[in-house]
């Protein structure tokens, strides 16, 4: 009882939390040089690849879910399966754009870009795979029957958890990498 | 059943100790504790015991102001006693013994066994105890904080604190605030889903429902200052830019983050308060509360506002007249529903058969103290008064006559008022009167010269001043005012410890009180109820005691202004 009301309090803070990394972001993104540095490092098409992978992981977690309600153990599985394997493949991509990042030498110290950048998504990639690590955990208990009776209500509290982290990423890829081309 | 060598967890099977440390199981029940009861407890001893500790740090620093051109302690070490004053007193007095009331009383009061999530409930309560634990780590690990408890940019920067003081106040505090967060969820998901059946939403005690609003405005509140301090510690530790002026960052958005969360904070710390304040005056006048709806209408109001307010503590900063207007008036208008609950408070006294007991003292106490913090408070609303007073040591009377006069002296009130439930022990009434005249006139010795010395323009902050005309004589009253209020809380620790070990026995219900917590005996049972009486207005239990005269009974249910 009260799991998911639980759950969706702790969104609506971290919700806040994003807010508050938005705003410092929005905020240096006025400061001189901070635009011209975003056009020329961050590219847009392949992190939109990358996007497009993670918002598909809260399509294949809403089945998870709804199969789930409807006792399909089997497909449960499968489908959690593949909410995995797409957030550990969008970790993945955004590990390899910091690399290309601090090889052209923008890091969290070299400018308000690299602190405001590194910060915002990092903590965003953070909130990944805090939500891999617990999806990896329920995918084992699934495995070893732990739902079998149909009764928790844990598959769908975490559902809340990842689809607010990939609602976040939304938001952070319109203003951090969309938004700069229209401002 | 046990694996060779593990340690056995004692699993509570007594009624819970009462406040001592004793029982038979020894300090390992207390550590592995998740019964909410305990942890309560354990919330309100470690706030007396910083208590004790953020005392002496002041005390410390009004010997040094004792005298003009006084050379009793370093600058340095100055600095970071003020600083951990201030962080200790909010952090780690008055937030852990807002959330030990809550944590003890939530589920009595609302007729439930636990909180919702009782391990959740125990991390909560050790990540503020190793919050603080972090905190005062920084005097073993270098130099503690030195940048007063708001932190303000630059003066966080590496190049003016290079000891490790400031990322300890990061760290610990970050720690704290998530315990504080996970608390409230668990509060709010108790409240919401753990009533007693019968009780509705406008049934619930009111303390209940102000650790609501509370817990709500934690929830929309902290995560900024834990965004701070991660953006304050990547500065430090990994060279970020965040607030550091010369090379891109901005010191204004420490003051945004922070405020946008340090606002809100005062009104964390005063909401639940007037939740006690309205379960003792209606029992202490043995009338029901004036304006139940108002009171909780009201709370919501405060803690909607709570958010748009924050740059009252920026007008100095010039960010210009439309904005400064703008908070002023936000500002002036909180007023407003403060001044409701007040009179909501003055009409439950009002031809009431009011009992003058030491918690009701303090009520009192709290209703002029708190007025005058108020008032004082306006005051800085108005802009050009702000940029007149702004840094002095008016500020320092106003916050701590809110915080003392309103937070603390709230707390005693619910202390005496809740001691002998959770001890099942009376304190004694004799000496809990010296405590409490010792500590209202100490307090109002040590600052309401301080209203005159900021208005003689004495900067806060500094450590030492020149002989300037009145100042040495009225600091002189300032420091003998706090030594008087230490006096006090060493009373109060005397007469704590004196009714635990040997207090009269108490009755389960010593004040005639009206709500469910005092149908249980004292301290309750390691399962707090066996049943419940059905709830059929915001008095269950005097319903219960008083059948003919129920509440629920009577055409006009709250009773008029002139109590029945």
């Amino acid at each position: 009882m009260g799991n998911k009301l639980m759950m969706k309090l702790v969104v609506g803070t971290e919700a806040m939390f994003f807010v508050s990394l938005i705003m410092a972001f929005v905020y240096f993104s006025f400061g001189p040089g901070f635009k011209a540095q975003l056009l020329q490092h961050l590219d847009t098409k392949t992190t939109g690849i990358f996007t497009a992978l993670l918002l598909s992981s809260s399509f294949t977690y809403w089945r998870a879910e709804s199969n789930y309600e409807q006792g399909r153990m089997g497909r449960l599985k499968l489908w959690l399966i593949l909410t995995l394997a797409l957030g550990i493949v969008f970790l993945f991509g955004q590990g390899s754009e910091y690399l290309k990042l601090l090889n052209a030498h923008v890091s969290i110290s070299s400018s308000s870009f690299g602190t405001s950048f590194f910060t915002l998504t990092g903590f965003h990639g953070l909130h990944v795979f805090a939500g891999l690590v617990i999806i990896g955990i329920i995918t084992c208990l699934t495995f070893l029957g732990d739902y079998d009776q149909g009764q928790s209500s844990i598959i769908q509290t975490i559902g809340i958890y990842w689809h607010f982290v990939d609602i976040v990423w939304a938001v952070v890829f319109l203003i951090v990498y969309v938004a700069p081309y229209f401002v | 059943m046990m694996k060779e060598g593990f340690l056995e967890v004692p699993e509570p099977e007594e009624p819970i100790p009462d406040l001592s440390l004793s029982s038979s199981q020894g300090i390992l029940q207390w550590i592995s504790s998740v019964d909410h009861k305990q942890l309560g407890i354990m919330y309100l001893w470690l706030s007396v015991l910083f208590l004790v500790i953020g005392g002496i740090e002041i005390l410390l620093v009004r010997l040094q102001l004792a005298a003009p051109n006084n050379h009793f302690i370093a600058p340095e070490m100055y600095n970071q006693l003020f600083t951990m004053h201030g962080t200790t007193m909010i952090f780690f007095v008055l937030t852990p013994a807002i959330f030990g009331f809550a944590t003890y009383l939530l589920p009595l009061m609302i007729g439930a066994n636990d909180l919702a999530f009782p391990r959740l409930n125990a991390f909560s309560l050790w990540a503020t105890f190793f919050g603080g634990g972090l905190l005062y780590f920084s005097f073993i690990a270098g130099g503690a904080p030195d940048a007063g408890w708001f932190n303000y940019a630059p003066l966080n920067q590496y190049n003016y604190s290079s000891s490790l003081g400031i990322d300890y106040y990061c760290s610990g505090l970050l720690f704290a605030g998530i315990g504080t967060v996970t608390a409230s969820v668990n509060f709010i998901v108790t409240i919401l889903k753990y009533r007693v059946s019968s009780m509705s939403l406008k049934q619930m005690p009111l303390f209940v429902w102000m650790i609501l609003i509370n817990s709500f405005l934690v929830l929309a509140a902290f995560p900024s200052l834990n965004a701070a301090l991660i953006m304050l510690l990547l500065d430090r530790q990994l060279h970020a830019h965040f607030f550091s002026a010369t090379s891109g960052g901005s010191a204004i958005l420490w003051q945004h983050l922070f405020w946008l969360f340090g606002h809100p904070e005062v009104y964390i710390l005063i909401l639940p308060i007037f939740g006690i304040f309205s379960e003792v005056f209606p029992v202490y006048s043995r009338k029901p509360i004036f304006g139940y709806a108002f009171v909780i209408g009201s709370g919501i109001a405060i803690a909607l506002l709570a958010f748009g307010v924050w740059v009252h503590h920026m007008f100095a900063t010039g960010l210009g007249n439309t904005v400064n207007s703008f908070f002023a008036a936000s500002s002036l208008l909180i007023g407003v529903p403060t001044g409701v609950k007040i009179f909501n408070w003055l009409a439950t006294m009002h031809g009431g058969a009011v009992r003058f007991r030491v918690s009701m003292l303090f009520a009192i106490a709290f209703l002029v103290e708190f007025t005058i913090g108020g008032l004082s408070g306006v005051s800085f609303a108005v802009v050009p008064i702000d940029w007149q007073l702004t840094d002095t040591y008016y500020v320092v009377a106003h916050l701590h006559y809110v915080f003392i006069g309103g937070s603390l002296f709230g707390l005693f009130s619910g202390l005496f008022y809740w001691f002998p439930k959770m001890s099942g022990r009376m304190l004694d009434e004799r000496l809990s009167r010296w405590f409490f005249w010792l500590m209202v006139v100490g307090f109002n010795l040590t600052f309401l010269v301080q209203h005159a010395l900021g208005a003689m323009g004495m900067p806060r902050r500094v450590y030492t001043y020149p002989d300037l005309p009145g100042w040495g004589i009225l600091n002189l009253i300032s420091t003998i005012g706090g030594f008087l209020m230490a006096v006090s809380v060493a009373l109060l620790i005397y007469i704590l410890v004196k009714a635990i070990r040997s207090g009269e026995k108490a009755s389960s219900d010593p004040w005639d009180a009206n709500t469910l917590e005092w149908m249980t005996s004292s301290p309750p049972a390691l399962q707090n109820f066996d049943r419940v009486v059905p709830v059929k207005s915001t008095r269950p239990y005097r319903d219960y005691k008083r059948p003919d005269d129920a509440d629920w009974n009577r055409p006009n249910k709250y009773g008029n202004i002139d109590g029945k």
